[in-house]
C-alpha cells in the first residue's frame, strides 16, 4: 500500500465541519455567468477545476462539450508530505519546491479556462504567488480564470465552502473541510497578484465575496 | 455490495496480481493489481479493498476502492463515495458520488471510446476465455 499512500499523500485533511457535505445553499453568481459565456464556444476546450471533486461541476463542463480536469489544490497544499520545519521552533511551513514539483504539473498553456474559486484565500502564504504563477503558465493566452476573494466583512472565521455548479448563473455552497481563512486581499493586492493578465473584472456579491474574472 | 459469486469472476482482497488481466466475463476485484486490465465488453467492479495501479478498459466500471491509472468505460464509469482515482477517464457517461476523490481529466465520448494505451506493462499473461489471475503473493 506504500505506493498508494505516497500517491495520495498520506496526509490528513483538515477536520471536517459538523455536517460537512449535506445541504447545499444556492447562490447567484454574476462572475460565473460571465465565465460561462467566455467558454461557451468552441467545443472541446480544456477547463481546470481547482476545487474538490464535484459531480455537478464535471457534468456541467462536459455538458458544454469540453474536457474537464479536476485538481483539488487546497487538499494537496495541506498534505503532510509537503510540511517541513519552519523558522520558529515547533512551527512548520510548506516545501514550495516539492509542492510545485509534484502538483499542478501540466504542460505550459494547456488550459482554456480555470476555476480557481477562493483557493487563494485559504492557501498557505508561501504558496500563494507560486501557485498563481503556475496557474498563469498553464493557461492559454486569452484563457479565462474565475477567482473568488473574501472581503474584510467576511470575518476571520469565514467558513470554507465547496462550490457546486447548478447552472450557468447559479452556484451551490456546501460545507467543506475546516480550512482556515488565511488573509483578506485588497483589490490592489489582487491586481498585483494577477498583473500579467490582460483583463480583470470585479463583481461584488452580497455575501462578502468578490468574484473576479480574468483573461490571460 | 458484492455480486452473486456465480455470476462474475471474483478476486479477493488478499490477492495481489502483477501482470495483465483480460477476460470475457464480468469481474469483481477486491485485491491489488499492478498492470493492465482489459475486460472489453464486460463490467468491472473495484471493491472497497481494491487497489489498482493499472490502466483499465471495460464496458461499465464501478469504483469503490483506489485506482492509479486511466479508466476507459465504454458505456459508463461510476465513482462511489469511497473511491480514490488518480488518472484520466474516458467514457460515454460518468457518475460521481459525493465524497469520491478524483484527480485527472474526464473526456466524454459519445459512441465507443477508444481503448486506452497501456502505460504500465507488467509480465505478459496469456488471455483466456476466463480471467487469468496470476496470484504472485498472498497477504498473511
Amino acid at each position: 500500500m506504500g505506493f498508494l499512500r505516497n500517491l495520495f499523500g498520506g496526509g490528513s485533511a483538515p477536520a471536517s465541519l459538523p455536517g460537512e457535505g449535506g445541504v447545499r445553499i444556492a447562490r447567484r453568481s454574476t462572475g460565473f455567468h460571465h465565465f460561462t459565456r467566455a467558454i461557451l464556444r468552441p467545443d472541446g476546450q480544456k477547463v481546470l477545476d481547482l476545487g474538490p471533486t464535484s459531480s455537478s461541476n464535471l457534468q456541467f463542463i462536459t455538458g458544454l462539450g469540453h474536457k474537464a480536469y479536476n485538481d483539488d489544490v487546497l487538499m494537496a497544499a495541506h498534505a503532510e508530505r509537503f510540511l517541513i520545519p519552519g523558522a520558529e521552533e515547533g512551527s512548520t511551513t510548506v516545501d514550495v519546491e516539492r509542492f510545485l514539483d509534484e502538483e499542478l504539473k501540466y504542460d505550459a498553456e494547456s488550459f482554456d479556462a480555470v476555476l480557481m474559486w477562493d483557493v487563494c484565500d485559504y492557501l498557505p502564504e508561501s504558496l500563494v504567488k507560486p501557485v498563481v504563477e503556475r496557474i498563469r503558465s498553464i493557461t492559454k493566452p486569452r484563457g479565462a480564470l474565475l477567482a473568488f476573494f473574501h472581503t474584510r466583512d467576511a470575518g476571520a472565521e469565514a467558513p470554507y465552502y465547496r462550490y457546486h455548479i447548478k447552472n450557468d448563473e447559479t452556484l451551490e455552497l456546501q460545507n467543506g473541510p475546516r480550512f482556515q481563512l488565511q488573509r483578506v486581499f485588497q483589490n490592489r493586492h489582487v491586481e498585483n497578484l494577477f498583473h500579467d493578465y490582460t483583463s480583470i473584472k470585479f463583481f461584488l456579491g452580497k455575501d462578502n465575496i468578490r468574484e473576479i474574472l480574468l483573461i490571460r | 455490495m458484492e455480486p452473486n459469486r456465480s455470476d462474475v469472476a471474483h478476486i479477493g482482497k488478499s490477492v495481489i496480481i502483477k501482470g495483465e488481466l483480460s477476460g470475457s466475463e464480468d469481474l469483481y476485484l477486491d485485491g491489488e493489481v499492478e498492470g493492465n486490465i482489459d475486460l472489453h465488453n464486460h463490467n468491472l467492479v473495484i471493491g472497497p479493498n481494491g487497489r489498482v495501479r493499472a490502466n483499465v478498459f471495460a464496458k461499465d466500471v464501478v469504483i469503490h476502492g483506489t485506482v492509479d491509472g486511466s479508466v476507459t468505460g465504454v458505456n459508463k464509469v461510476e465513482l462511489k463515495k469511497s473511491a480514490l482515482l488518480n488518472g484520466d477517464i474516458m467514457t460515454q457517461r460518468i457518475v460521481i458520488e459525493d465524497g469520491a476523490f478524483f484527480k485527472g481529466s474526464i473526456d466524454i465520448r459519445k459512441g465507443e471510446p477508444a481503448k486506452a494505451q497501456p502505460a504500465v506493462v507488467g509480465t505478459p499473461v496469456a488471455s483466456a476465455n476466463t480471467v487469468a489471475a496470476v496470484a504472485v503473493d498472498r497477504e498473511k
